[in-house]
């Protein structure tokens, strides 16, 4: 796995890293790493071409205001997988969509201090 | 769900979680349930960049604790106060709570894994606090689970188990490893490990590898 994440650092050299490989501001922002890891080793992608979606998402959010302090950085990456994972035929953007709506759904069914699980009913309406 | 407020206010009648962790979570479940990614190796991915996640204030706050009695002596009061005087901004703060380790006592904290877990204090939880059996095991049988950690204790130093809830976090100050007279407050708290301030581990010793 470290090979794996070498070759990512390297197809893609804009990922924040320290000396060691790559650094991570928030928990979600290495899920959204291993999630690009775990598909490209699926063969879903090259990194060559993530690299250039990403590099796409960049220049869109930019145009649109995007600070690109680097803070956002992860947030192109989400949406870059977001767009792979549709453009790929995995699951459409409404599908992506519904899913988003049973998180929170589940989010707000959930008492303060419980772990937040999805059940089938938060996909109901 | 209409209607609902979605800002990152903290929220003590249900769970929240932000936008972006929403999206993430949905994606998370899609890859899942349609085989392209096994949880296990995505949780495999996270734990091997578990150091490298999030500010790791705890280590600070604990290095400082070790280096000047006055922050200590305020932690151990009042720790949500002590710690925003360091300018921290985070969901832990109001809730902290500061147990101190001594010869006498160890303390070490279970939790419930809920949406506030304090990774920005701690790092990541193991991904062993969300066994259920650790749990339960942890409570009737500290002693035998610090053990499996490879934590030994004077069998007069008593274990108190402290239960995170949604109202009260937990930080374990850990004992000042001997050997670091002198030491500066970022040396320090480079031997401070998540597993140190949950009481599930010491801090690292001096000289040995890292």
């Amino acid at each position: 796995m470290e090979a794996a994440a070498a070759n990512a650092t390297k197809a893609v050299p804009s990922i924040p890293r320290d000396t060691d490989g790559p650094v991570f501001r928030e928990p979600w922002e290495a899920h959204a790493f291993a999630m690009a890891l775990a598909l490209h080793g699926r063969g879903l992608f090259t990194w060559n071409e993530w690299a250039a979606a990403l590099a796409d998402e960049i220049k869109r959010a930019q145009a649109a205001g995007d600070p690109d302090t680097g803070e956002t950085y992860y947030r192109h990456w989400l949406a870059t997988l977001e767009g792979l994972i549709a453009a790929k035929g995995v699951a459409s953007p409404e599908t992506q969509h519904r899913y988003r709506d049973a998180w929170d759904h589940a989010a707000d069914r959930t008492p303060h201090g419980l772990p937040i699980e999805l059940r089938p009913e938060d996909f109901a309406g | 769900m209409t209607g609902h407020d979605h800002d990152h206010h903290h929220d003590h009648d249900h769970s929240e979680l932000s936008e972006t962790e929403l999206r993430v979570r949905a994606l998370e479940t899609i890859l899942t349930e349609k085989g392209y990614v096994d949880p296990a190796a995505l949780d495999a991915i996270i734990q091997a960049y578990e150091t490298k996640i999030g500010p790791h204030n705890g280590a600070q706050v604990v290095a400082k604790a070790w280096s000047d009695p006055a922050f200590k002596a305020a932690l151990l009061a009042d720790a949500s106060k002590a710690v925003s005087t360091l300018g921290h901004v985070s969901r832990v703060g109001d809730h902290l709570v500061a147990v101190e380790n001594t010869p006498q006592r160890h303390n070490m904290v279970v939790c419930t894994l809920c949406s506030c877990y304090p990774w920005e204090m701690l790092g990541l939880p193991p991904v062993w606090y969300k066994a259920a059996p650790y749990r339960s095991r942890a409570v009737k049988d500290p002693r035998g689970v610090l053990a499996d950690f490879g934590v030994s204790l004077p069998k007069e130093t008593e274990i108190r188990v402290w239960d995170s809830t949604a109202e009260t976090r937990f930080l374990v100050l850990p004992m000042r490893p001997a050997g670091t007279d002198g030491w500066s407050e970022q040396q320090l708290a480079d031997l401070v490990t998540r597993d140190s301030m949950i009481g599930t581990g010491f801090p690292k010793t001096p000289g040995a590898p890292s």
